[in-house]
């Protein structure tokens, strides 16, 4: 694979003198999905309308597909797909006008062929003589996602391409994003819901008040910071943990009848057989055993925690 | 070039001037009937001639250019306000697209409807009086320069327009004095002299010779000067524009 999007101490501060990117450096392979997470105002936004020439970068420099995002604009943004965070539609415009808008706005020539299948793929085909503002909030977000498809770009942002979406619709959406890398698109998206970075991403990034954190691929990243649970399911209930297991890091549930230890599974050892012995030794039985990774939620909510104490 | 960039955009602008087109051709049918009625043939027919022209034939170049230069500033204005409004105009921006194609576009859309509304009345006017037009191509330079450079100018107010209140602004509050000042009713000659002197600062007053005069052959201003006049103003509003698209004023941050 070789990288389709390269950054280079890209930046931004905005004329009211606030740094919204700190210089970033990061480049993106052909056909990942990188799916960029933080919390309100941490640059994501910025960073992808530095990439979509919407804001004018302070100093660094970037390439999509081994262009300049500057100088050889043209030939940057022809690989291009924008869906912006915010819904902007001309509401009096017809779906099927408004995708033939743009993919003329990118240079290309009508292709009444390409566009059915672009809007059948979104479920968009029963309604493209409708005028945008008649469709509800999902389809909309839908038809810019067909706009942003209508000149094939070999780079598609989705910003936030789920929010305020039904479940179904984002499964969905889901879909669509597999089935474009599939075709060999890369995709780079913003998100607040992590089970869908933990979905869908190949690779994550963590951005905080304008700083890349992190970027790892998904697996290493939930492996390398994973703490693993083990929830114990015990055969009698107990009033309190014996004194003797008070070393480990345990809690009980409401019901009494089972209980969760956390470990780490990069530690020397994970401490689960002395525990199991020491259960054993007190005279609990158990009936079942389970454990579970920790979630990307956690993850990120921890590092972003350690970051604030660390800015404090 | 973009080519097919740039017929998106005007394409796209005249759609909505097409789905209006009963109003946007009843509108200046009626109000330069309006015009004949009331400055024609009510007051018209107490002033024998102007400049050896009935006057009914004389206000025509004038109330040509009054509609001409407010329809090219207020489509053009609107034209790019509104996706700046809305949101939608991240679209051009992201799109592989230079200022120039943007610009041949939307004031492109914006003249052509011009165009059509100064032709919809010349066409009217010539149902009341007897026109006759000395210069004809002279006429027809004179009506697309204005177009033209008017279209280029409302671009300018709808990029620095911040609200509805600033779009509408600068016409009300500048344009259409000009133009009344601007002897699109009367001759400067028949002016006290203090007010000739005046109305030689307004730029308006040259285009409204101008075209009068490739009607009558007669004129307030030097030909010359009118076409300088037109010129320079179609030129200061492209520098302006370039400027703003060099420095992403009020569009790109
Ligand atoms: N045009 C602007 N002028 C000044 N400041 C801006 C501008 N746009 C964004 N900012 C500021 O830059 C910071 C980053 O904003 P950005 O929109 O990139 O965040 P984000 O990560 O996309 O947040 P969200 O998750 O809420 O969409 C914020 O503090 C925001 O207030
Ligand atoms: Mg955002």
């Amino acid at each position: 694979m070789s990288a389709i999007v390269e950054i280079e101490g890209l930046t931004k501060t905005y004329d009211d003198g606030y740094q919204a990117l700190k210089p970033l450096t990061l480049s993106i392979e052909e056909g990942e999905i990188l799916a960029l997470l933080g919390p309100n105002g941490a640059g994501k936004t910025t960073l992808i309308s530095l990439l979509c020439g919407l804001v004018s970068p302070s100093g660094g420099t970037a390439r999509v597909g081994g262009h300049d995002i500057i100088h050889d604009y043209r030939a940057a943004r022809r690989l291009i797909g924008l869906v912006p965070q915010e819904i902007a539609l001309e509401p009096f415009q017809k779906v099927w006008a408004s995708v033939r808008f743009t993919r003329g706005l990118f240079g290309l020539p009508r292709d009444d062929a390409k566009l059915e299948t672009i809007l059948r793929r979104l479920s968009l085909w029963e309604k493209r003589a409708s005028e945008t503002k008649a469709l509800s909030g999902g389809m909309k977000r839908r038809v810019l996602i067909a706009k942003a498809l209508a000149h094939e770009p070999r780079v598609l942002f989705l910003d936030e391409p789920t929010a305020g979406v039904d479940v179904e619709l984002r499964r969905d959406m889901w879909e669509i994003v597999a089935d474009l890398k599939a075709q060999g698109v890369t995709i780079i998206l913003t998100t607040h819901y992590i089970e869908e970075a933990e979905a869908i991403a190949d690779r994550i990034g963590v951005i905080n008040r304008g700083e890349l954190l992190l970027v790892e691929q998904k697996d290493a990243l939930m492996r390398r910071m994973g703490r693993k649970s083990l929830t114990i399911e015990l055969r009698q209930p107990v009033d309190a943990l014996p004194e003797a297991l008070a070393a480990y890091d345990l809690s009980l549930s409401q019901d009494r009848s089972r209980v969760t230890y956390f470990y780490d599974t990069q530690g020397e050892s994970t401490g689960i057989t002395r525990l199991l012995q020491a259960l054993s030794d007190a005279g609990l039985h158990l009936a079942d055993l389970e454990t579970r990774q920790s979630s990307l939620e956690e993850i990120f909510v921890g590092l972003v925690e350690a970051e604030e104490e660390g800015a404090a | 070039m973009n080519w097919h960039g740039i017929l998106a955009i005007y394409r796209y602008e005249m759609a909505r001037f097409f789905r209006t087109i009963i109003q946007g051709f009843i509108s200046p049918v009626l109000s330069t009937s309006l015009y004949f009625v009331v400055f024609g043939t009510a007051i018209g027919s107490r002033i024998d001639q102007v400049e050896g022209v009935s006057y009914a034939a004389f206000i025509v170049p004038g109330l040509i250019m009054l509609s001409v230069m407010t329809q090219g500033i207020s489509n053009a204005s609107f034209g790019i306000y509104f996706p700046k409004f809305i949101g939608t105009i991240y679209e051009l921006l992201s799109a592989p697209l230079n200022f120039i194609e943007i610009v041949i576009g939307y004031v492109g859309a914006a003249a052509t409807k011009a165009l059509f509304v100064g032709l919809v009345i010349l066409g009217t006017a010539s149902l009341f009086v007897d026109l006759q037009i000395a210069h004809p191509l002279a006429m027809v330079a004179f009506l697309l320069l204005t177009c033209l450079s008017f279209a280029l100018f409302g671009f300018i107010i709808g990029i620095w327009a911040g609200n509805f209140e600033q779009l509408q602004l600068i016409p009300l509050l500048v344009i259409t004095p000009l133009v009344f000042l601007g002897g699109a009713f009367y001759s400067i000659s028949m002016l006290p002299e203090i007010w000739q002197k005046i109305s030689y600062f307004n730029p308006v007053v040259y285009l409204i010779s101008g075209f009068r005069w490739a009607f009558f052959d007669t004129a307030d201003m030097p030909v010359g000067l009118s076409l300088l006049a037109i010129g320079g103003f179609t030129l200061l509003c492209l520098v302006i524009i370039g400027v703003i698209f060099r420095t992403g004023y009020r569009i790109k941050p």
